[in-house]
């Protein structure tokens, strides 16, 4: 069984599994819970500053989105940071860690955007003998309207700002988790990078509206009549999470900046793209929240048995092998020409191929009379979007048309050379030499 | 001392009182929201959908499926009855297994298709509880069309017709409109009165009276029908029951399969329907099925269903003959009914076992017995009181694809017609259909 130990900025963990900070790390019971299930880490839920908490609603705090059989694909939750007293909070993490000294705790932070309540605080969670802290620049509701939260990842200069204020308060790593409500993702990185942070973790949720009562025109979760917008995460987000941590993890300035990966992990096959993306690690939180504690049994036993079948002993020997590859799309090689392939065999004759390629785009498969579907090579541009709403996995597949064979779309033979988008004819802000 | 499945001869009451409401309890519970969701789910949308092709009234499953999974029951049921006003019944008593079902694409990739006629009753149930009929009646027209038979065909001819703003007068023999659909299907087919529940919501469109004990040659002739009516449309069924041609078939305890449902179905109270302690149904179709399991139902003992050729042959579709297994129907096939014995009343038939051979059926000379209280017969029903003028060929009216008769001005459909197969859902398509020709020729 391979070695899924996992060492991120000097904190070791049994495993790279760690719960985000969320309302499964809120406080002692749940944490012991969690590490009892085996979860190698936790970054235990947001603290604010000293003096009386803040209060969450007493309504419903989340709304979902869910497939027919009410599977959870998307949750939305308008809970805040920590509403018990921070001197409980500390007395728990002491306890906690203590007792669990293989796991790793980081302790989520939020206060005022002064450098004193920061050093307060730093100074206070030393004293819990917790391995670093994750800085919430994040949090999409309530808090932002204080100015903290996702008000401060919104702005670099404050992200860096902060950030800075704590490397210079305290020996302990610090990572700064960022928001995804902001339309560069690297920005904030190179803020966080800027102002020292040992890395960053992202993402936050997003803002949304998961749905709305159509009986009482409100946006859910209702309180009293109203809905506020909430932060959306669960297997919904993903592919939003993996695109910003290519982005930081591709970007020349950050490339060297260790990633925390948040965003719908929810198997070991998620964890493994974050990783392989550049994420030293994953956190998890939609998933317990949906199913409890012990999928990460789950998530232990599939990542090290895909590790052994791939000869990887150490989750370092994959962690950003993806990333070379993610490129920008003028660099893909337009060269590169497949045809999709029906296999009669597997196909059950649904027709859903059939429709979406007639209906929405090239007209490049065929009907038969006796319902046979077959690919039009002299049509087909290779988009995928058959393979896609087919229901049966494998059934249509895409096939290389060689270098030297002829495309018959085109009736061009397929050059052997690698050749883009930046060197292409009609790019009109092509300098290269191609004739003029 | 109460009787039992032991009780000699033929007895009611055979078993304990809270067992007929139980064992005659809708053989599929209805789908609940949440099931109709899951099950809608699986459905794929296909294109050119083969389950429509399936369809003897090409209903558009795949956009009802869809309206059911965004909560549109409703707008499904709509979707249904606009081909199929039946539709009710039919997703209750439609051999699925053997029309769409059997060719959705998800039967064929992996032996288990979306549930349609579950879903269609989970649509058309949400529509029919709130007691609302979707469509309007066009202006009347002023021209009137007679009804012969108040069955599947006849009921779909007339509402379609009324839609159209005939008025439309049903004639049936019988005390009761429906037809098989209220007289000849099993109880656990169609529960808690469905058969009449539905006439009545049908009835809401306006413009049909229906009229009972009315029956051809019995004082009513077509040629009075035809000098009163615009149009005449016959669906007077298969009255007629085919005789076994056996020795004893006179005996007291030998019966029509078809009038033991009838009765079973029109019965108060099943704990005083008198059953055998055993039971012998001679058939291979569904009405042999449907006797034979409520027979079962009703505490008989044993109950035997022979039939004359091999399982591949049964009328009965495989879902049919599994049910009746399960329910603890013995079926015995190839064996022909040779003679049956008792005195006074049946005791025992006698039996030959058989072979087919190229398409013919010779006896194999071996001969069996089994013990029988009751014997039914369901060896096919007959056409019966077929008026002069109107051709019929192979025990069936013609008609053409319009369902027109040899006769001007009468048209013919459901199981009394060519072309059919028997089923409830070919004989709504036929009447449907025969109601577009009429209106088409009233208002040419």
């Amino acid at each position: 069984m391979a070695d899924l130990t996992s060492n991120f900025l000097g904190i070791k963990s049994p495993n790279p599994f760690w719960l985000a900070s969320a309302p499964p790390t809120d406080k002692e019971y749940n944490v012991r819970r969690a590490f009892e299930a085996g979860w190698g880490g936790v970054v235990w839920k947001t603290l604010g500053e000293e003096g009386p908490p803040v209060v969450n609603v007493n309504g419903p705090r989340y709304g979902a989105i869910h497939g027919a059989d009410r599977r959870l694909l998307g949750l939305n939750n308008i809970e805040l940071i920590t509403d018990r007293p921070l001197q409980q909070n500390l007395e728990e993490i002491t306890r906690v860690k203590k007792d669990y000294p293989d796991r790793a705790i980081i302790v989520s932070l939020m206060v005022p955007c002064e450098e004193q309540p920061w050093k307060d605080i730093l100074k206070a969670v030393e004293t819990t003998g917790a391995d670093g802290v994750e800085l919430n620049f994040g949090c999409p509701h309530g808090m932002a309207e204080r100015g903290m939260g996702g008000a401060v990842g919104q702005v670099p200069e404050y992200i860096e700002m902060v950030t800075r204020w704590c490397k210079e308060n305290t020996k302990m790593p610090v990572i700064v988790k960022l928001t995804p409500n902001i339309t560069d993702i690297r920005k904030p990185a190179e803020a966080a990078l800027r102002g020292g942070a040992d890395a960053v973790s992202l993402i936050n949720t997003i803002n949304s509206i998961t749905t709305v009562d159509l009986d009482a025109m409100a946006p859910e979760p209702t309180i009293d009549g109203k809905g506020t917008h909430g932060g959306y995460c669960g297997p919904a987000v993903k592919p939003i999470a993996l695109n910003m941590v290519a982005e930081i993890a591709r970007n020349p300035e950050t490339a060297n900046l260790p990633i925390s990966g948040i965003g719908g992990v929810t198997t070991w096959r998620d964890a493994a793209e974050f990783m392989a993306l550049g994420c030293g690690n994953v956190q998890v939180c939609t998933a317990v929240m949906t199913y409890g504690f012990k999928i990460v049994e789950e998530m232990i036993t599939g990542l090290s048995q895909w590790m052994d079948e791939k000869g990887y002993t150490s989750v370092d020997d994959f962690i950003g092998m993806a990333v070379p590859n993610v490129t920008d799309w003028q660099y893909l090689n337009l060269n590169f020409i497949t045809k999709a392939v029906i296999n009669q065999d597997a196909c059950i004759e649904c027709g859903r191929c059939y429709a979406a390629c007639e209906d929405t785009s090239h007209q490049a498969i065929e009907m038969s009379e006796d319902r046979k579907f077959s690919v039009k090579d002299d049509e087909c541009v290779a988009c995928n979007l058959c393979v896609n709403v087919c229901p049966v996995e494998g059934c249509i597949t895409m096939k290389q048309v060689m270098p030297g064979e002829l495309d018959e779309r085109t009736g061009q033979k397929v050059p052997a050379e690698y050749g883009n988008w930046t060197e292409h004819p009609n790019n009109p802000g092509n300098t290269c030499a191609s004739g003029k | 001392m109460p009787n039992s499945q032991m009780t000699p001869g033929i007895a009611p009451g055979r078993l304990p009182k809270d067992a007929y409401a139980k064992n005659f309890s809708d053989l599929h519970a209805p789908l609940d929201a949440h099931e109709a969701a899951v099950a809608a789910d699986r459905c794929y949308f296909c294109y050119d959908a083969p389950c429509q092709t399936a369809c003897p009234t090409s209903i558009d499953i795949p956009m009802f499926i869809r309206q059911i999974s965004t909560g549109l029951a409703e707008a499904a049921a709509t979707k249904i009855f606009e081909e199929n006003i039946l539709g009710g019944m039919c997703a209750r008593v439609c051999p699925t297994e053997t029309l769409c079902e059997e060719v959705c694409v998800r039967e064929v990739a992996e032996g288990k298709p979306v549930e349609i006629g579950r879903l269609q009753r989970y649509a058309t149930d949400a529509m029919m509880e709130k007691g609302v009929h979707p469509f309007e009646r066009a202006e009347p027209t002023g021209k009137k069309v007679a009804v012969v038979g108040a069955g599947p065909a006849g009921l779909s001819c007339a509402h379609r017709l009324a839609m159209h703003g005939h008025d439309v007068v049903i004639l049936d023999g019988r005390e009761k409109a429906g037809g098989l659909n209220e007289y000849g299907i099993a109880a656990y087919k169609s529960v808690n009165d469905f058969a009449h529940r539905e006439v009545e919501w049908l009835m809401q469109i306006g413009g049909i009276t229906m009229e009972y004990g009315k029956r051809l040659g019995d004082g009513m002739s077509l040629a009075d029908l035809t000098g009163s009516y615009d149009a005449v449309f016959l669906a007077i069924g298969l009255g007629g029951v085919n005789a076994l041609r056996a020795d004893g078939e006179d005996l007291d305890g030998v019966l029509d399969a078809v009038d033991f449902i009838a009765e079973l179905r029109q019965a108060d109270d099943l704990s005083k329907l008198p059953v055998g302690r055993n039971v012998v149904v001679i058939g291979g179709g569904m009405t042999a099925v449907d006797a034979a399991v409520q027979s079962k139902l009703l505490g008989a003992e044993h109950v035997s269903m022979v039939y004359r050729r091999g399982k591949e042959r049964m009328a009965a579709s495989e879902y049919e003959q599994e049910l009746a297994t399960a329910k603890g129907v013995t079926i015995i096939y190839n064996a022909q009914p040779v003679a049956i014995h008792g005195d006074g009343a049946v005791r025992e038939v006698e039996f030959e076992y058989t072979v087919e051979e190229d398409g013919k059926l010779r006896g194999t000379g071996e001969m069996f017995r089994i013990p029988a209280d009751q014997v039914f017969k369901a060896i096919g029903q007959t056409l019966e009181g077929v008026p002069d003028g109107v051709a019929v060929e192979r025990g069936k009216i013609v008609v053409n694809e319009h369902g027109r008769t040899s006769q001007d001005g009468v048209w013919a459909g459901g199981d009394c017609a060519s072309g059919g197969d028997d089923l409830t859902v070919t004989a709504v398509a036929e009447g449907r259909d025969a109601a577009i020709d009429i209106n088409a020729t009233l208002m040419a």
